[in-house]
């Protein structure tokens, strides 16, 4: 675990000095996501000035690039004749304003694009992760409990499977056969063409829907969200479930399991109480790790369910050669992507008592 | 006066290969049975055993008797299954009463409590969840006990140390916690395995001596799997000696001590440190024994009773 | 075996393997004996990785055959537009035509040629650049490591498919920037898991016995170290075929790949978006890449069973205390 737990021995009674240990923990792991950060807004700026393709000819068309005082007009006025260094820190001003650029398929500010477009990500990534946890976590058990045996093996193939199924192509195939060909899915898009946008508090319209108490627009909201965030709950759970197997086994090993059976407690307690609260650190990083590929995953599937989140737009961006979108992109899910390393992080510290308290 | 456990014929294997043999072995009431042997002699699987808990790879056979205290009064139902003739048999016992046996007839204290206690869970809940479970005591009833057992085995601060987690005492204490989690529910029977291999040698004697006053408190009858023969010469009233899944040797401590019968429990004395069985086995064994006996009868100082952890195996950790 | 299962925690767990070096092993064993001590990897399949790792060798081969043979397989010319378009499977050809008339069949054969052996390149290439770096980090540490490390740390703050989109995007749509794009983001995870092998074998006691004997730093990392890096590294990248061949033939979905006309299997899925009703233009071409990624991913299960002495016996590290 990335977790340093530095036990010192110390027999001595501990005062009430128990929030201390977990508050520099906390410090060191924030610090250390901000220089993330810095380091995320650092690839894009390289990136973006990086184009072999030169910006001015792709801002201005090729004929104003063919005439030098245009350019150079240009180049002054966006502040590319200065150093890099100081072009980054411009850059870091201007995205500390929410500057990121317009995007050249919208022309519209990416600010702008990506915050309409993030709730509809939100939805179904959290509809996913929450869904592929739970069965993960269930399957990744089951397997590891009957190690050897047939269901293990069989759970071990399926989720190999799972894994090395093209999500895009998974995404396509769901689409036709359940919208075309059974006519059970509701079509692309978030809401029917009947329903009208629920009043916006959270932009998750199945949120706001049930918020307002609108239970039909609600529906129609979440039978829209069940293809893709099944589509993306499959990407994930083959990972899950191998990564849960291997923890639950090294956990089973422990001999506080079997001082549990031990003790003759029911297997329902060992297992919740000891071997899953055990097993949760690792896990916990995997949730980490398969919300970055959920991330991933929405960027290939939303555009085949015409689905208008942050993937729909990378997509439109990536096709379109689009670069302030698709680094608008890149920065959000890279930034979104640290913070849920941060909140695991910051958790380890809650359910691991060594993190949280001094010895 | 009958054996609080009576264990013959028993043999475990794995698919492929024993790794008992065929051993008999009878615990006393009221007394401490060391088992002795290395590596890979079947002492620890023999323990697993008695409380069903071996591998799923390997499987026993034979007959493993506990003695049946039912009529105390304190059980109800579970062990009815599998009672017969005043004893119940563990080989082969359904889940009912294994359940019913585990943690309330039959306790187990593992080698390094480091590891035998959660680190995530209070030790008032390690303490209380099977408390609960078998008893059936109420919260507040069963953190009491806890507090009580806490005492019992002489943890400090008991009441607080119940909010506590098990890396925020030192090896000692954790191993005297594990003791009072396998003491909780009244067993009638500890196995303890290798229960002070772990700890540093200045706390040993401690632990061994904390084990001893149970016994002899009177109700408790301990199984002490250990390789170490100075922790069996310093508390085993005695001693069963295996080797490759056979007992070599049983007899009470002072005889092994002074005649062991066998060729290799005379050279696992010999192996001893300061050893010179070779030449005056008597007498060496006559230095030994008392000095373990005065250390231990001496109280509680935590004095290094079993003179060193030297391991008869050789150096294999 | 039944005692040293309770004992501390195994310092040989550090190390997947030990060292194939007789004076390492034989010689110096009685003194140094935390060292890890060389065991023969066995070679123990499980009773159904065994078969499972022999069906995927045998269709990993066959699509090999198919990408080699691929202008005597293909009954068309994969680019030529010479079909009635959007015509269905059977009528005429066996996986139905795209928008352009194009053979579906075809250009599912030619796709083998693109996708197989860049991705088997890029896993090479990022084993290589990934193994060097990794393995110099770890031995010589310092500054070396701390920048290497800040280096992988920054790449791996991204999801992988993200960095990659966005550096293929940088670098301007073409296969090979993919596979650049690619590369970028794959060797990481090589030169976290060499240099945390080097870091732990460098300290062994058998490795520091070499040292003090005299042996150059070179000829540890060549001789004692690098044996007990292989298994693990070839886990690895066997497992990372089939990932490679996914991230690769995602980007060409993106468009930020192979170009049309190019038979690539990712962008003739992406083409069925405009053609819903023609499901036969993106199922094929996503059956073939779902085929050849579960071949390689069975093949590397088998390898980690067969090598990976971690994965059969799991032992917990216990408590740091």
């Amino acid at each position: 675990m990335s977790t340093s737990t530095k036990a010192v021995r110390s027999p001595r009674s501990r005062g009430g000095r128990a929030a201390h240990p977990f508050l520099r923990y906390a410090l060191r792991r924030v610090l250390t996501s901000l220089l993330l950060v810095v380091g995320v807004t650092l690839v894009t700026f390289v990136l973006t000035n990086l184009v072999p393709g030169d910006p001015v000819a792709a801002a201005l068309g090729q004929r104003a690039a063919e005439d030098p005082a245009i350019v150079a007009q240009f180049r002054a006025t966006y502040g590319l004749d200065q150093p890099l260094v100081v072009q980054y820190f411009t850059y870091l001003g201007n995205l500390l304003h929410g500057d990121l650029g317009v995007s050249t398929t919208t022309h519209n500010p990416v600010v702008d694009d990506l915050a309409k477009a993030l709730p509809a990500t939100l939805e179904i990534a959290f509809g996913a992760i929450v869904l592929s946890v739970i069965i993960g976590v269930v399957l990744g058990t089951i397997a590891a409990y009957r190690r050897g045996k047939a269901s293990d093996h069989v759970l071990r193939v399926v989720s190999l499977a799972g894994l090395s199924v093209p999500t895009f192509w998974l995404a396509l195939v769901l689409y036709y056969v359940f919208y075309f060909q059974l006519h059970i899915a509701p079509g692309s898009g978030r809401l029917s063409s009947d329903f009208t946008t629920p009043p916006t508090v959270t932009g998750l319209y199945t949120v706001d829907a049930l918020l307002a108490g609108q239970l039909d627009t609600f529906l129609d909201a979440a039978s829209h969200l069940f293809l893709p965030v099944l589509v993306l709950t499959l990407y994930t759970v083959g990972l899950l479930t191998r990564f849960v197997r291997t923890a639950v086994l090294e956990i089973l090993d422990q001999d506080y399991v079997r001082a549990a059976r031990a003790k003759g407690l029911p297997t329902r307690t060992v297992i919740f109480s000891y071997v899953l609260r055990g097993a949760s650190i690792p896990i916990l990083t995997v949730v980490g790790l398969a919300f970055g590929s959920l991330l991933s995953g929405t960027v290939l599937v939303e555009a085949i369910f015409a689905w208008p989140g942050i993937g729909s737009y990378a997509y439109q961006a990536a096709s379109h050669l689009d670069l302030p979108g698709i680094m608008g992109v890149g920065l959000l899910i890279g930034v979104m992507y640290l913070l849920v390393n941060l909140i695991v992080d910051l958790l380890y510290g809650v359910l691991d008592p060594r993190v949280r308290l001094a010895s | 006066m009958t054996d609080a456990l009576t264990i013959s014929e028993l043999r475990i294997r794995t698919r492929s290969h024993p790794i008992v043999d065929g051993i008999d072995l009878a615990l006393r009431r009221g007394g401490i049975h060391g088992l002795a042997g290395e590596s890979g002699s079947g002492k620890t699987m023999t323990a697993l055993a008695v409380l069903g808990l071996l591998p799923g790879s390997m499987t026993a056979s034979g007959s493993i008797r506990l003695a049946d205290d039912t009529s105390a009064g304190v059980t109800t139902g579970g062990s009815a299954g599998g009672s017969a003739g005043g004893s119940i048999e563990l080989v082969g016992a359904s889940r009912q009463v294994l359940g019913a046996v585990r943690g309330r007839r039959v306790a187990m204290v593992f080698q390094d409590p480091s590891t035998s206690l959660h680190p995530q869970l209070t030790v008032g809940r390690q303490l209380t969840d099977h408390l609960r479970h078998h008893l059936g005591l109420g919260k507040a009833a069963a953190r009491s006990k806890a507090e009580a057992l806490l005492e019992r085995v002489r943890v400090p601060d008991a009441r607080a140390s119940l909010a506590r987690y098990p890396h925020q005492f030192s090896g000692g204490q954790r191993q005297r916690i594990a003791i009072a989690v396998a003491l909780a529910c009244d067993p009638s029977v500890l196995l303890a395995d290798e229960p002070t291999t772990a700890l540093d040698v200045t706390v040993q004697a401690g632990v061994l001596q904390l084990l001893r006053e149970l016994v002899d408190d009177g109700g408790l009858s301990i199984l002490l799997v250990t390789h170490d023969l100075g922790v069996m010469s310093a508390v085993a009233d005695e001693v069963t000696v295996m080797r490759q899944g056979l007992v070599v040797e049983s007899a009470p401590r002072e005889q092994l001590f002074t005649a062991p019968q066998d060729a290799y429990t005379r050279s696992l004395l010999a192996a001893l440190p300061g050893s010179s069985f070779e030449e005056s086995p008597e007498e060496l064994v006559e230095e030994l024994v008392e000095g373990r006996e005065g250390a231990a009868g001496s109280g509680g100082s935590d004095a290094p009773v079993a003179a060193s952890d030297h391991d008869v195996e050789g150096g294999a950790r | 075996m039944t005692d040293a299962r309770t004992t501390r925690p195994d310092p040989r767990d550090g190390a997947p393997a030990g060292p194939r070096d007789g004076v390492g092993a034989g010689m110096l064993d009685p003194v140094s004996t935390a060292g890890p001590r060389w065991r023969r990897p066995r070679l123990r399949l499980g009773r159904w990785s065994a078969p499972l790792g022999l069906f995927g060798a045998a269709v990993g081969v066959l699509w090999i055959l198919v990408a080699v043979l691929a202008p005597v397989i293909a009954p068309h010319d994969p680019l030529a537009q010479d079909l009635p378009i959007l015509q269905a499977p059977g009528e005429g050809t066996l996986m139905g035509t795209d928008a352009l008339g194009r053979d579906v069949f075809s250009r599912v054969i030619w796709g083998a040629r693109v996708t197989i052996p860049l991705a088997l390149l890029l896993v090479v290439m990022s084993v290589l650049i990934g193994a060097v770096v990794g393995a110099i980090a770890g031995f010589f540490g310092r500054a070396v490591d701390e920048v290497a490390m800040r280096v992988t740390d920054l790449v791996m703050a991204f999801p992988t498919v993200i960095l990659a989109m966005v550096i293929a995007a940088a670098l301007g749509a073409s296969l090979l920037n993919a596979v650049l794009a690619a590369l970028i983001v794959s060797w990481p995870a090589y030169a976290r898991l060499t240099r945390g092998l080097v870091l732990g074998l460098r300290s062994s006691n058998y490795v520091v016995s070499g040292q003090l004997l005299g042996f150059s730093p070179l000829r540890s990392l060549g001789r004692d170290i690098a044996p007990n890096i292989v298994g693990p590294v070839l886990v690895l990248a066997s497992l990372d075929i089939g990932t490679a061949i996914l991230l690769l033939s995602g980007l060409s979905f993106l468009g930020l790949g192979a170009k049309p006309p190019t038979a690539e299997w990712g962008s003739m899925v992406s083409d069925a978006i405009q053609n819903f009703d023609a499901w036969w233009i993106g199922v094929f071409p996503g059956l073939a890449i779902l085929t050849v990624v579960i071949a390689f991913n069975f093949v590397g299960d088998a390898l980690r069973d067969a090598l990976d002495p971690k994965s059969q016996t799991i032992r917990g590290g216990g408590t740091t205390l």
